[in-house]
C-alpha cells in the first residue's frame, strides 16, 4: 500500500500547481457552521450528488428527497425486457446514502419557493436551504402524442422508466406468437438515452431471433439520424439479417397518433397494427424543474456548465437528464460525472470561492447482443455558456474491429454498470 | 491533503468506470502509481497503447491535465 500511495515529487509538485490553480480558497471555511444543501431526486444523479456534497465536505446538511424507496435503473433493463436479465438486479436502495451521512426522506417534493429558499414536501413539510440540487429526471409527455395518455401506456408500454413498464413489455414479447411484428416508436431529440431505442430493437431481435425468427422488429422514427448509427446498423445486418427494418423521419417514420384499442400506430405514409408496440414518447425535465422555475420553454433546464446553477431560479442546481448539458447526452454516465462536478461548485460557492471550469467524460455503452457491445464517448468543458464536446476527443466504437472487440466492450459495460451503481448506491 | 483540495478538472469522472474493486474487468485507478497513469493516458492519446474507449478519452486531456488527474487519484484511497 505504502508503495502505491507514493508519488514522485514532480508529480506531486504538478498536481499541486495545478490545484493551486482551480482553487480560490484554501479550505471551505463556511460563513454559518453547516449550510444546507437539499438534493431532489435519487437516480444517478441526484444520489450521486447527495454522497459527493458530503464527502467533499462533511460539516455540511444533506438532504435527499426521493419518493421512491427502491431505485429502479434504466441502463440495462432492455436485458430485462429481452429475458436475459432480472429486474432485481436493477434495483438499488438508500441504505448506503443514509450510512454516508445524508438524511433521505421518502417523500415526493411538491413545492419549491426559490425566494425562500424552501422545498415543501407531500406531508406539509417545509424544507429549508441555502443550495437545492435537482436532479428529476424526465417526465413523459403524455400530451404530445395523439391517443398516447397514461391508459394507453397500458396497453403500449413506453418501458422508458424502469419498472413494471418493463416488465409489461417483456410479458407482451413473451406471450407473442412467432411471425408477431413488434413496433418501437422512436421519439425526436432530446430524451434520455439516445442510443435507448436501437439498444432496445437490437436486444429484442435477439430474442426474437432465439424464441421467436418468423417474427419482425420495425423501428418508426422522428429522425433521421441517431446515436451510434451505423455501428447498430452493421450489427443488424450481421447478427439479424431480414429482422430489423428502421424508418427515418424522411421515410415517413414519424408517428403521430397511436390507437392503443387496436395497437396501431399512425403515421403520415400510413398505418402499422403491430402485436407489441413499444411507443417511446417525446419528454421533458421531472415537473418539479418547472415548479421550481427552472424549466425553460422546451421543458428542460438551462444551466451554467461551470455550476449547474439554474439561468432561471438563482440558487438552484440543475443536473443529468433534467438539464440542457450542451453536447452531453442525456445518460446516467453523465448524470453521475455532472453530479460530482456540481457537488465540488455547490461545496465551493457555499465557501464563498469561485468554482473552476470543470471537465466533464461521459461513456456510453450499448449491447447489439449480449456479448457484442459498442459504445460513444466524449469530453466536455465550458464554452460559449455550454457544455461543449472538447475537439478531437470522443466519437463511437471503430466500425471494422473482430468480434472479441465487440466482446471486450460488452464486458466493460458490465463493469461499468457493476461500478456506478457501487459508486451511486452501495 | 490534495482531497480536501478541489480535484483538477476531469479527475471526477473517472470513477464512473474504475472502482476501487480488484475485481472489475476495467483497471483500478485509485491508489495507483501516478507516473504509471500518465504514462497510460499519453499511449493512449498518440495511439501507442491499444485501447477500446481510453483512446477517445483521453484526446480529451493534455499531458498537464492528465498528470494532475493521475496525481490526483494516486493520493486516493
Amino acid at each position: 500500500m505504502g508503495q502505491r500511495l507514493r508519488i514522485s515529487r514532480r508529480d506531486f509538485v504538478r498536481a499541486g500547481a495545478a490545484v493551486a490553480a482551480a482553487t480560490t480558497f484554501p479550505l471551505p471555511a463556511f460563513a454559518q457552521s453547516s449550510p444546507r444543501v437539499v438534493v431532489i431526486g435519487g437516480g444517478f444523479g441526484g444520489a450521486s450528488c447527495a454522497r459527493s456534497l458530503k464527502q467533499i465536505e462533511p460539516k455540511l446538511q444533506v438532504m435527499l428527497v426521493e419518493q421512491s424507496k427502491t431505485f429502479i435503473a434504466c441502463p440495462f433493463s432492455n436485458n430485462v425486457i429481452a429475458g436475459l436479465r432480472a429486474i432485481e438486479k436493477q434495483q438499488f436502495g438508500y441504505d448506503k446514502v443514509a450510512t454516508a451521512g445524508v438524511t433521505v426522506a421518502t417523500q415526493a417534493a411538491t413545492a419549491v419557493d426559490a425566494t425562500k429558499r424552501t422545498v415543501g414536501l407531500a406531508d406539509g413539510t417545509s424544507l429549508a436551504y441555502d443550495r437545492l440540487v435537482l436532479s428529476p429526471g424526465v417526465d413523459l409527455r403524455f400530451d404530445a402524442l395523439q391517443g398516447y395518455d397514461e391508459a394507453a401506456a397500458q396497453k403500449m408500454p413506453h418501458a422508458w422508466k424502469a419498472g413494471e413498464q418493463t416488465l409489461l413489455l417483456q410479458r407482451q414479447l413473451e406471450a407473442m406468437d412467432d411471425g408477431g411484428l413488434v413496433v418501437i416508436a422512436a421519439p425526436a431529440n432530446p430524451y434520455r438515452c439516445p442510443p435507448g431505442p436501437y439498444e432496445r430493437a437490437s436486444l429484442i431481435a435477439y430474442y426474437l431471433k432465439t424464441r421467436k425468427p418468423r417474427s419482425k422488429l420495425l423501428i418508426l422514427d422522428a429522425k433521421d439520424a441517431f446515436s451510434k448509427q451505423r455501428l447498430f446498423q452493421n450489427a443488424w445486418k450481421e447478427l439479424y439479417p431480414g429482422m430489423v427494418e428502421w424508418v427515418s423521419l424522411s421515410q415517413g417514420g414519424k408517428v403521430n397518433a397511436v390507437d392503443a384499442a387496436t395497437n396501431t400506430l399512425i403515421t403520415d405514409f400510413g398505418n402499422h397494427t403491430a402485436q407489441v408496440a413499444n411507443v417511446i414518447p417525446p419528454q421533458r425535465a421531472g415537473r418539479i424543474a418547472e415548479i421550481a422555475g427552472a424549466a425553460d420553454k422546451t421543458g428542460w433546464c438551462a444551466i451554467d456548465p461551470v455550476t449547474f446553477e439554474s439561468k432561471g431560479a438563482p440558487n438552484v442546481h440543475v443536473i443529468g437528464d433534467a438539464c440542457i448539458a450542451g453536447g452531453m447526452p442525456k445518460s446516467a454516465f453523465s448524470a453521475n460525472a455532472q453530479a460530482k462536478a456540481c457537488a465540488q461548485a455547490v461545496v465551493t460557492l457555499l465557501s464563498g470561492g469561485s468554482p473552476a471550469s470543470p471537465k466533464l467524460i461521459n461513456t456510453c455503452y450499448s449491447l447489439a447482443a449480449p456479448d457484442y457491445g459498442i459504445s460513444v464517448a466524449g469530453v466536455y468543458a465550458p464554452k460559449n455558456g455550454l457544455l461543449a464536446d472538447v475537439e478531437g476527443a470522443g466519437g463511437v466504437s471503430p466500425l471494422d474491429v473482430p468480434r472479441d472487440f465487440r466482446a471486450r466492450e460488452a464486458e466493460y459495460a458490465q463493469s461499468w454498470f457493476a461500478t456506478i451503481t457501487a459508486e451511486v448506491f452501495g | 491533503m490534495l482531497a480536501a483540495s478541489e480535484p483538477p478538472p476531469g479527475s471526477a469522472s473517472c470513477s464512473g468506470c474504475h472502482s476501487t474493486a480488484a475485481t472489475s474487468s476495467i483497471p483500478p485507478l485509485h491508489g495507483r502509481d501516478a507516473g504509471e497513469i500518465a504514462r497510460a493516458m499519453a499511449g493512449f492519446r498518440d495511439g501507442s497503447l491499444p485501447a477500446t474507449v481510453m483512446n477517445r478519452i483521453a484526446k480529451g486531456f493534455t499531458d498537464e491535465e492528465s498528470r494532475a488527474i493521475a496525481a490526483w487519484l494516486a493520493a486516493q484511497k
